[in-house]
């Protein structure tokens, strides 16, 4: 464990030091990062301009549900995407075999090999419009709410990861993912709405499928005091489940490798 | 320019056999065009209790699938392409033969249409089927336009990438100035939201910017949501933004290439 963590530590370093070169693009990531935020809002100021309420949910609650879906973006392409991306990579040229040889968890090796650092403007981004809420709101969430949110955000980030380490198992048996990750993006913006207001297929699809309610509706839920105890331990659950599964195939889907060249 | 003409069945031929081969890519990205579906199930929920403006649940879904089908026409990537072949310096091989590259680029993107046609009739088609015809324009004049106005969206989102893809010749990416290009896109196309939803000012203002040319126009054209007049003059300032962008693309192109140097192969 100890390890592992010394591990991180001296990966996130080499990312650190590799972005620092690249100082400017701290400034373009914090240009593009308002630029989106202020994009975000837009849609959420036009549907409550015209209803105050839209099943169930009002503008201040749809905020922070923003919010952790602006955070949760800023996870994905800033700790997610970048090593996962250069996963395919080595997948596709068959240099994945210096990772294999490494004496640590391959995993763990591919999975905390890139960071993209700058995103942590998102971070601020979405904890700024989720502080945006509650101060329209004139409310702070008590303890009780912060620790239950705080659970589910963990949730969040694990079956975000496992996700994609399942997108990244199918690209042994397919190689070409670039264009799924494309399209899980697609897929995942519809998560800046709460998930009650899709119904049928879409609720069933961003429910149980690709949890997207997991990632946004539920940790703000938690933050509003407005979670069931049942949803969140199903949640939990769900989440073990959704990791298990993700390290079940990885497992599987690294049996499966050779390497390009032989 | 006989020699590019002589030369386009060919070009077509290959694009059209790249969308083919790649079909299982080129499904991929025309599913990630699953906005409209996400904002039309979203719109659907709030019209549930009424109205919004003059739109009801059927005329969300009217709109929302006409916008759907006017998105898969009129893609294109060349952006992403040119962004590519610039770093790269494969952009060399392009150059060397006797044909355009822009030309080339937009024979590619234009042959995959026929594809594109065959994923978006079926929605069409669905939707025609679930709103009956009442939400379809019936003037036969205004009909007839609409393939020409959705080829000239077409024509504004490929010469404003290529005019984007061009500024590779000078900056590192720019692909990330794209992104604001298509972050303005949602909002003054239509695409996000009907245009007639946002206050006023928005919407007079998308008049004078190509954005609306590029999908709310051909869209409320056919879902009957203009009359022939109005129609008449949009499709004058669509041309007019078609000739502006193709003369910006042109001109970026050639004081792009005049800095182009390509290492290596």
């Amino acid at each position: 464990m100890l390890r592992h963590l010394r591990l991180l530590a001296v990966q996130f370093r080499a990312s650190l030091q590799t972005s620092m070169q690249y100082r400017a693009e701290f400034l373009v990531q914090g240009a593009m990062s308002f630029f989106w935020m202020a994009w975000a809002v837009v849609p959420l100021l036009v549907v409550f301009g015209k209803r105050e309420r839209v099943a169930g949910w009002d503008f201040d609650h749809s905020l922070v549900v923003l919010g952790w879906f602006l955070a949760m973006k800023g996870v994905l392409e800033g700790a997610v995407n970048p090593s996962l991306a250069s996963v395919v990579e080595h997948i596709r040229k068959g240099t994945l075999d210096f990772v294999l040889l490494k004496p640590a968890d391959a995993q763990f090796l591919v999975s905390t090999a890139k960071f993209a650092p700058w995103h942590v403007v998102d971070l601020a981004a979405g904890a700024g419009v989720i502080a945006w809420a509650f101060s329209r709101m004139g409310t702070v969430p008590g303890p009780a709410e912060v620790a239950a949110a705080l659970l589910l955000t963990t949730c969040a980030v694990a079956v975000l990861y496992s996700l994609w380490i399942l997108v990244v198992s199918a690209a042994f048996f397919v190689v070409k993912v670039d264009n799924l990750s494309f399209l899980f993006l697609s897929i995942f913006d519809a998560a800046r709405w709460p998930v009650s207001v899709f119904t049928g297929f879409w609720r069933v699809l961003f429910t149980v499928v690709i949890p997207l309610a997991l990632m946004t509706t539920f940790p703000a839920e938690a933050l509003l005091g407005r979670i069931h105890g049942t949803a969140l331990v199903a949640a939990v659950a769900g989440s073990l489940a959704f990791v298990a599964c993700a390290r079940w195939m990885w497992l599987r889907a690294i049996a499966r490798y050779t390497s390009a060249s032989s | 320019m006989i020699r590019t003409l002589r030369a386009s069945p060919t070009l077509l031929r290959v694009g059209f056999s790249e969308a083919v081969a790649y079909r299982a890519e080129f499904l991929v990205w025309l599913l990630s065009t699953n906005m409209p579906l996400v904002m039309l199930a979203l719109w659907s929920a709030v019209a549930r209790d009424g109205p919004v403006g003059r739109f009801t649940q059927a005329d969300f879904a009217a709109y929302y699938l006409a916008a759907l089908v006017v998105r898969l026409m009129t893609g294109a990537w060349v952006v992403w392409e040119m962004n590519f072949e610039i770093r790269q310096g494969t952009l060399a091989f392009r150059l060397l033969r006797p044909v355009h590259p822009l030309v080339a680029y937009a024979a590619e993107n234009v042959a995959a249409m026929p594809v594109r046609l065959a994923v978006s009739l079926p929605v069409a088609l669905v939707a025609l089927w679930v709103l009956g015809g009442k939400h379809v324009t019936h003037d036969p004049v205004l009909l007839l336009l609409f393939p020409v106005t959705v080829f000239s969206a077409w024509l504004i989102t490929y010469l404003a990438m290529a005019a984007v893809g061009c500024l590779a010749f000078w900056f590192e990416s720019a692909t990330s100035l794209f992104d604001v290009w298509l972050g303005l896109f949602g909002i003054f196309s239509g695409y996000l939201v009907p245009l007639e939803l946002y206050p006023r000012w928005v919407n007079e203002v998308s008049y004078f910017l190509p954005f609306r040319y590029m999908l709310a126009f051909p869209v409320e054209l056919v879902t009957g949501g203009l009359t022939r007049s109005q129609a008449l003059v949009q499709l004058a300032a669509q041309q007019g933004f078609v000739l502006l962008l193709l003369g910006v693309a042109v001109g970026m192109w050639r004081l792009g290439t005049r800095r182009f140097s390509a290492t290596g192969g």
